[in-house]
């Protein structure tokens, strides 16, 4: 049993007001749908009652996929809705109301139509769910008025146009019914001969005027599409220029007003990472939680404090945790220590993340040193590095040389 | 063995100058080319034995530069030389037939022993390179059986080293190969890269329009 009253539309035959009620009240659907008959039978009332209870309650959420794919769609509803008015007329002529004959068919075909064009416009939005394209089970879950459309349930991808020429094809004829009935009571007041001429006239009219305001209009539509895209690439192009203006005009003038050749390269060196960095969509350095761009921010601070390039490799990628972020502060540490005695080679940076390890590698082209020799007050390797590195269940492993430089070598292996 | 004879395609002209004031001690260049058209016209009369490409320029770029050689029957060796750090470009230039990639920030001497690499008919890559092509490799393939998909862990091996910024020779030193052997695995990766299917591939060269 349900909290509230709800249509049931996933249960339902028409507009679900019977499985809505039998829902709520935890009765059986068929039960109320009787009732719901036997109520039509007199009078109509039944009817009525259902039209107004579609028209008021709304529909529930209710999971649609325990529909089963009956492929009860729009010809069935439309069918239901004719033969349910044909039954009011009929009540109606039995208790003596009536009007004329000629109103019957033209009424019912009018409500077929119209349930053929609303059920398509009212109903459930018939797109499928745009996120699981290629998911197999994306079609359990389609909603209902999508179900005629693809019975077979063709691959996602083909789904969406088939659904939405069954609308369209579906729409056609309700709007083909609803014309049919116009012409069939027409033709029964014996009016049409009136009628056709008024139409002539009036299609003779549309078409001077079309061919009139065809070219105006064409080209109406033409110059608001131009001056759309034109204010699209106006707006692009204001957003290009202040991005300009913050980032490399400020360091144009900065390079200028500078005579320290080091400083100039430096300036340089880090507006083209800022502009590479914004040309290629990534966040700012500094910004993003990510190893990638927290080994670009620290190469970045390096290259900055001692002029020395600093290029960065990533392969994979990953989310900073301690551990990873130790990884970084320990790799800054090497990174500096390379552009300090590494004699202004570049230094490279290169790291891999794997799901099983993690490493990176910091290495300069400097005259190298003999990390037993170093003295124990000198804490940049052996704490920063070796000792950040094992506190974090990582290794760091460094060797040096005079031929090939120096290369620290830091390594975090997943746990497991 | 003779010095290679050299075109430099690059749309900025500050830039051609630079280069060729640094390279011209050591290599000859015998002509310059700042647009697609240009180029086709240079390659076709100079016939260089290798091209230094620029990746971005107008109508095309390197792309459309090696493209265009290619259907007149003219294939010098392409190695691209660019600024650019997005894979797609880099790997769309491979794709279409460079034999290796630097970055712009080179020094002299080592762009003029890339080309004379290249020459010889090695791959020349640079560390970023080298990661793109980690990258692109890492991961499961698409259909593991073919072995273009999958590199080698000796070929993984030489290229995590070019990515540390290690030379061919310094990589020889460390596994205890030859310079030639290291030459052989990059080539293979080269092959491997211009012809395998591998999803993450073909999407990057399918950014740059690349039929492949």
């Amino acid at each position: 049993m349900n909290g509230t009253l709800r249509r049931d539309r996933s249960q339902g035959w028409l507009g679900g007001v019977c499985a809505g009620f039998a829902r709520r009240y935890g009765v059986d659907p068929a039960l109320v749908r009787v009732t719901f008959v036997v109520a039509a039978a007199a009078a109509g009332f039944g009817v009525a009652l259902y039209l107004l209870a579609w028209l008021v309650i709304p529909a529930g959420e209710a999971p649609r996929r325990r529909r089963l794919p009956t492929g009860r769609g729009a010809v069935e509803v439309s069918l239901g809705t004719g033969l349910l008015l044909l039954s009011v007329l009929l009540a109606f002529r039995a208790l003596g109301i009536w009007f004329s004959d000629a109103i019957v068919w033209p009424l019912v075909l009018i409500a077929s139509g119209a349930a053929l064009i609303w059920r398509g416009s009212v109903g459930p939005r018939s797109r499928p769910d745009p996120a699981p394209l290629g998911v197999p089970g994306a079609s359990a879950n389609r909603p209902v008025a999508a179900e005629p459309a693809a019975p077979a349930a063709a691959g996602p991808p083909a789904s969406e146009p088939a659904t939405t020429a069954a609308s369209l094809s579906r729409n056609g004829i309700g709007i083909a019914l609803v014309i049919a009935a116009g012409f069939a009571f027409l033709q029964a007041t014996g009016a049409l001969n009136a009628a056709r001429d008024v139409v002539l006239a009036l299609i003779a009219s549309i078409v001077v005027l079309g061919v009139i305001f065809a070219p105006w209009v064409l080209r109406l539509v033409r110059s608001l599409t131009a001056e759309r895209s034109e204010r699209i690439r106006s707006q692009e192009r204001a957003e290009v220029a202040a991005h300009l203006h913050d980032s490399v005009l400020q360091t144009l003038a900065l390079v200028q007003r500078s005579d320290d050749p080091q400083q100039v390269a430096a300036l340089a060196r880090r507006q083209e990472r800022e502009l590479r960095a914004w040309l290629a969509g990534r966040p700012a350095p500094g910004q993003a939680a990510r190893l990638a761009p927290a080994l670009e921010a620290a190469a970045a601070d390096v290259e900055d404090n001692h002029g020395v390039p600093v290029e960065v490799v990533v392969v994979g990628d990953r989310d900073l945790d301690p551990a990873v972020e130790a990884v970084v502060a320990a790799a800054r540490e090497a990174m500096t220590n390379a552009a300090k005695f590494g004699g202004g080679s570049t230094v490279d940076v290169y790291a891999e993340s794997t799901p099983a390890a993690l490493q990176v590698f910091v290495r300069d082209r400097g005259p190298g040193f003999d990390p037993a020799g170093v003295p124990a007050d000198r804490r940049g390797v052996r704490e920063s590095i070796v000792g950040r590195m094992e506190r974090h269940g990582g290794r760091a492993r460094i060797t040096s040389s005079p031929a090939t430089g120096t290369e620290v070598e830091l390594l975090l292996e997943a746990e497991r | 063995m003779t010095e290679p004879r050299v075109v430099l395609v690059d749309d900025h002209s500050l830039f051609r100058s630079g280069v060729r004031a640094e390279l011209e001690p050591l290599l000859e260049i015998v002509a310059e080319a700042g647009t697609v058209e240009d180029a086709e016209a240079a390659i076709a009369e100079h016939r260089p034995d290798v091209v230094l490409l620029d990746v971005h320029m107008p109508g095309g770029g390197g792309v459309e530069v090696i493209r265009r050689a290619a259907a007149a029957e003219l294939r010098p060796t392409f190695l691209a030389l660019s600024v650019s750090d997005a894979a797609e470009d880099v790997i769309a230039v491979i794709r279409a037939g460079a034999r290796g990639y630097v970055t712009k920030n080179i020094s002299p001497a080592e762009l003029a022993d890339a080309v004379r690499r290249v020459h010889d008919g090695d791959a020349v890559f640079s560390p970023r390179l080298a990661g793109f092509v980690l990258d692109a490799f890492t991961g499961p393939a698409p259909e593991p059986e073919t072995e273009l998909d999958l590199l080698t862990p000796r070929e993984r091996e030489v290229l995590q080293h070019i990515a540390r910024g290690y030379m061919y020779k310094e990589i020889a030193l460390r596994l205890e190969i030859s310079p030639k052997t290291v030459e052989a695995h990059v080539s293979s990766v080269l092959r491997k890269l211009q012809l395998s299917s591998r999803h993450e591939l073909t999407r990057w060269a399918a950014d740059r329009g690349l039929g492949l």
